[in-house]
């Protein structure tokens, strides 16, 4: 057998598509901080309270409707977005025109207001939420056992996150929307509703966390604080890739979760750190981030 | 912040006086009414909020990482007064320098980026740095450093006695916000206000404005240490809440509900927020949604937080 | 004899100023998580229990007025100090009880020495505190660290499972249970294989799963907690550990963590607790009471507050013993004199050490075609006797074991 450091290299080989498959979350969440920033410049600091909120409208959806995974799937997202709407229209749109720091600081409150009031009502240890049937089990493939679960995970992010890339560069209405993050006034005067389709933008970005919400639900706690942490670490990734690429939100939420699966091989200790020094380090040697356009 | 800025005078103005008289006054006698071991840990926040106000207020800078100064520094004293004996003034120097030291180093890194960017650094080096507080041998995990001594003041005055302990902390807290104050009606914080308006404006004056910056995010986290570290000694008891985010989160709070920018402002938000805090815990579990909401109402309605539309409505300055 | 009875009623009436000669008032304060980590564990369930306690108690002792606080420490150990602090102080309250999460129980049980009010811990985990940190103010009633370690690891062994991996959190907590499970594991012949440490709230398992599997250890022990244990649990079972033959040994695992797995998730989990709601008659009718008090049919009460109400309960005989709660080491002094009997705990002993020994017991999760009805979720695997559930004496280094 040969080994990589000690490692042998089948191990690795399972240990790099598991990274993959955690990188699907962080890309899922990037990508959508990326949209709103794109669009609404401010920083979506309730986006953990989002992903949580998509996992919770999945466990209603079965708990009190029998409404299974696959609905969720297409359900959640939606109620989630529709929720971002709402804030969006009740809150964020008076927020324009002032430092982009207010926005921060309000999402930062929505997010201790949703996570406090979910605590209140469903307790802090999580709720049960059952894998659906048809991806139950999973293949040998050799190296090692992979559940058809993560399969799909992989597959449905890496296809969502390459949609959402095509419409926003490749299409007339992400022309629009590059547009008007650009020159809003401009492409007012062509006729478009632009507040709407900030608003509407706000509620993809945030249906798209809804949606990483619904899928972690089979496979991580299901309970108010799951997406408070994370949502610092998808931070950092935003850091290290820079705001300014689609294309980069999501190569780089892909590459951190390798680079962090591997962690967990070599040096267990270090695995939740190991993001935040790859921060400091692209600051100090690309202080735009990867990606990034601006300085 | 754009909107909160208002002309700046050099010179002390007669309201700003009047209301350092007066909340001097205040906590004089307040012992008297109010229980004594909260307005210490009240005094203690005043002036981390105040040291995270000069940098949002001042220079414009929102940091979302300020737990990690607060919270290792209150470590660095309870370790140095418990294990190594340190007398209390000497302990919490040793935790102002180590919030210096992580000032430097993280600044450095911050300020490399602007905005929300350099927040959500700061963010996300804290977080770093509290996985590495929870797995330090040293500071003791979940259950922190317990039972630190208050011990004697420049060995002869005992910080056991209450009366003591309170004069100290509150002298503590009156020269760190004279310190602030200084700093931000001198020269230096002119400069600094130059860069909040306009830095690239700053920067074709010929000042280095990254130097600045940084200068004043030191300072910063130094006096966030010092308030930590004289927290450590007050409470005895160093603990991971003062290294987590939701700590950064709540300094940031206090400074919005008094007032971004003002120089009484943190000192109010903070007697806000920690009386909020103590008050609901004996009444119910709405602690974190009430803060949120505060947040909300804050950020949409009173942007200038309570100080500052007192100001406003009075015309004068605090 | 009888001047001295009048004496006590005369300081007794002196002190409450009420006219009825016999009365006794005492303050209790129940400082607990309400509202975040801990709040399923312990929490309003907590006050609840403690209200049914006092509820009880005052019915067969007509002449004893219990006031009852409670406080929501938020986690935050300056918060829980400062509350406790300004409860003794101001609000004149004799005993505080409860309080989950080690580092603030730690911190309580200081002040009430310093202050010397009585503390009964309920919530926290920490065998520290009738270990090198005890002393005569406090007492610790439900469980702590080395009942887990030892129970899980010890009857695990004796049934077979002698080959472990362990799965730890990597900070001082998880370190604890670590080792105190692994000595437990090689002291009755098993044999640690592994151990991997990862980081406290991770996400994700897979990685440290996939190397467990790869050990070949019958026995996963999880040395972590909450959201770290629910998680690894259920990314294990999609894993297929179970299906592999290996089990899974929950070190920190309440009754409210497998309601969040789901049966079908957490069937074969095993671990140790020192109370089920569902063990007998007694449990089942306080269960019933409790949530009523409590308005949640759907919950089900926990060791923790079940720990609760029988240490308050233990805790307002000895007053009346005294006939005084005013000096905290006194009733502390009584409750250890006095052998313990209540309805939930049954009868049991408070060492000097301050540590209350009762039974442990092992549990399995059942699979979900075996529960027949909500919160029906262990089988009873085995009793471990009260003189072998908790740390001898002498091995605990307190310094009240001593004398």
């Amino acid at each position: 057998m040969v080994e990589i450091f000690g490692i042998p290299s089948q191990a690795l080989f399972g240990q790099l598509l598991l990274g993959l498959i955690n990188g699907s979350f962080y890309a899922l969440l990037s990508l959508g901080l990326a949209v709103i920033f794109g669009m609404l410049n401010i920083i979506n600091f309730s986006h953990g309270a989002q992903y949580m909120m998509g996992a919770f409208v999945a466990y209603f959806l079965l708990q009190y409707f029998g409404l299974n995974y696959w609905v969720a799937l297409l359900v959640a997202p939606i109620v989630v977005g529709c929720f971002g709407i709402a804030i969006e229209r009740l809150f964020l749109q008076w927020l324009y025109k002032l430092d982009h720091l207010y926005g921060l600081l309000l999402t930062f409150g929505v997010a201790l207001i949703v996570e406090g009031l979910f605590r209140n009502q469903f307790g802090s240890s999580g709720q049960p939420y059952q894998m659906p049937d048809q991806l139950v089990g999973g293949q040998n493939l050799g190296f090692m056992f992979l559940p058809n679960y993560r399969a799909w995970v992989i597959a449905l992010s890496l296809g969502v996150c390459l949609t959402t890339w095509f419409i926003i560069e490749r299409t007339k209405l992400g022309s629009y929307l590059r547009a008007a993050t650009e020159n809003p006034t401009l492409v007012r005067a062509f006729g478009i509703n632009v507040p709407r389709m900030i608003t509407l933008t706000y509620g993809f970005g945030v249906g798209l966390a809804g949606l990483a919400g619904v899928m972690a639900a089979p496979i991580y706690n299901v309970s108010p604080q799951m997406g408070a942490e994370l949502i610092i670490v998808v931070f950092a990734v935003v850091v290290i890739g820079g705001m300014g690429s689609i294309m980069g939100a999501i190569v780089t939420g892909f590459g951190l979760g390798v680079v962090e699966g591997l962690t967990k091989v070599f040096f267990p200790e270090a695995s939740n750190t190991v993001i935040f020094i790859i921060m400091a380090i692209v600051l100090l040697i690309r202080p735009a981030g990867l990606f990034g356009r601006r300085g | 912040m754009v909107d909160i800025t208002r002309p700046t005078h050099t010179k002390t103005s007669r309201s700003e006086a009047i209301a350092f008289v007066l909340m001097v006054g205040f906590f004089m006698v307040a012992p008297a009414f109010i229980y004594p071991v909260f307005l210490m840990k009240m005094l203690c926040f005043a002036l981390f909020a105040c040291a995270f106000n000069l940098l949002i207020g001042y220079v414009g800078l929102l940091s979302f990482g300020h737990a990690l100064y607060f919270g290792w520094a209150s470590y660095l004293t309870a370790h140095s007064a418990k294990v190594w004996g340190f007398p209390p003034e000497l302990a919490i120097l040793t935790g102002a320098a180590t919030a210096a030291l992580f000032g430097l180093v993280a600044g450095s890194l911050a300020i490399r980026r602007q905005g929300i960017y350099f927040a959500m650094i700061t963010l996300a080096l804290a977080q770093m740095m509290f996985f590495f507080a929870l797995q330090a041998k040293f500071t003791g995990g979940e259950d922190g450093i317990q039972a630190v001594p208050r011990g004697w003041l420049f060995g002869f005055i005992n910080l056991q006695d209450q009366t003591n302990m309170y004069i100290t902390v509150l002298v503590i807290f009156l020269a760190g916000f004279l310190l602030i104050y200084r700093i931000i009606n001198s020269p230096f914080g002119e400069v600094l206000k130059a860069i909040r308006e306009n830095e690239a404006r700053a920067i074709s004056l010929g000042y280095k404005t990254e130097r600045y910056k940084l200068v004043a995010f030191v300072l910063s986290a130094t006096l966030a240490g010092v308030a930590g570290g004289t927290k450590a000694i007050v409470l005895q008891i160093a603990s991971l809440t003062d290294v987590n985010w939701p700590m950064s989160g709540e300094v940031v709070l206090m400074a919005l509900v008094g007032g971004l920018g003002t120089v009484f402002g943190p000192v109010v938000g903070a007697f806000v927020i920690i009386a909020m805090q103590n008050y609901l815990a004996q009444v119910g579990t709405w602690v974190t949604v009430i803060q949120g909401v505060v947040f909300v109402i804050c950020v949409l309605l009173f942007r200038r937080g309570i100080v500052g539309e007192l100001a406003n409505l009075l015309r004068i300055k605090l | 004899m009888k001047r001295l009875v009048g004496l006590a009623a005369l300081s007794a009436a002196l002190m409450c100023g009420t006219a009825q000669a016999q009365q006794i008032t005492v303050k209790i304060g129940v400082m607990s998580d309400m509202s975040s980590l801990y709040a399923d564990i312990a929490g309003p369930g907590s006050t609840a229990a403690a209200k049914l306690a006092i509820a009880d108690f005052t019915k067969a002792n007509p002449n004893v007025k219990v006031d009852l606080l409670s406080a929501d420490h938020q986690n935050k150990a300056d918060v829980g100090s400062s509350v406790v602090n300004q409860w003794f102080d101001v609000e004149k309250v004799d005993l505080v009880i409860d309080v989950p999460n080690s580092g603030i129980a730690l911190a309580v049980s200081e002040i009430a020495r310093a202050k010397n009010k009585a503390f009964i811990v309920s919530g926290a985990a920490a065998s520290d505190l009738t270990g090198p940190k005890c002393n005569a103010n406090t007492v610790h009633w439900t469980y702590d660290t080395w009942m887990l370690a030892n129970g899980t690891g010890k009857a695990l062994v004796k049934t077979g499972g002698d080959s472990w991996f362990f799965l730890t959190a990597d900070y001082a907590f998880g370190h604890a249970l670590e080792r105190d499970t692994g000595a437990a594991v090689e002291a009755n012949g098993g044999k640690v294989l592994n151990k991997v440490r990862h980081p406290l709230n991770t996400n994700d398992f897979s990685s440290f799963l996939l190397q467990a599997q790869a050990s070949k250890a019958k026995i996963i022990g999880l040395a972590n907690a909450g959201g770290d244990t629910i998680n690894s649990i259920k990314q294990g079972a999609e894993f297929g550990i179970i299906r592999g033959g290996q089990k899974f040994a929950g070190l920190l695992v309440f009754a409210s963590d497998v309601n969040a797995l789901g049966l079908n998730t957490a069937q074969g989990l095993t671990l140790t607790e020192s109370w089920y709601w569902d063990l007998n008659d007694n449990n089942r009718a306080w269960t019933k009471r409790w949530q009523a008090e409590r308005a949640a049919a759907g919950k089900f009460p926990t060791m923790v507050q079940a720990g609760v109400y029988a240490g308050v309960t233990h805790y307002l005989k000895a007053v009346v013993s005294l006939k005084s709660a005013a000096d905290g080491k006194a009733v502390i002094a009584e409750m250890k004199k006095m052998p313990t009997d209540d309805p939930l705990f049954g009868k049991g002993t408070v060492r000097a050490d301050g540590r209350k020994v009762h039974d442990a017991y092992l549990f399995e999760v059942k699979k979900p075609a075996e529960s027949k009805y909500p919160g029906d979720f262990y089988h009873l695997r085995a009793t471990i006797p009260a003189a072998e559930a908790f740390r001898a004496l002498k091995d605990g280094n307190c310094p009240l074991a001593g004398s």
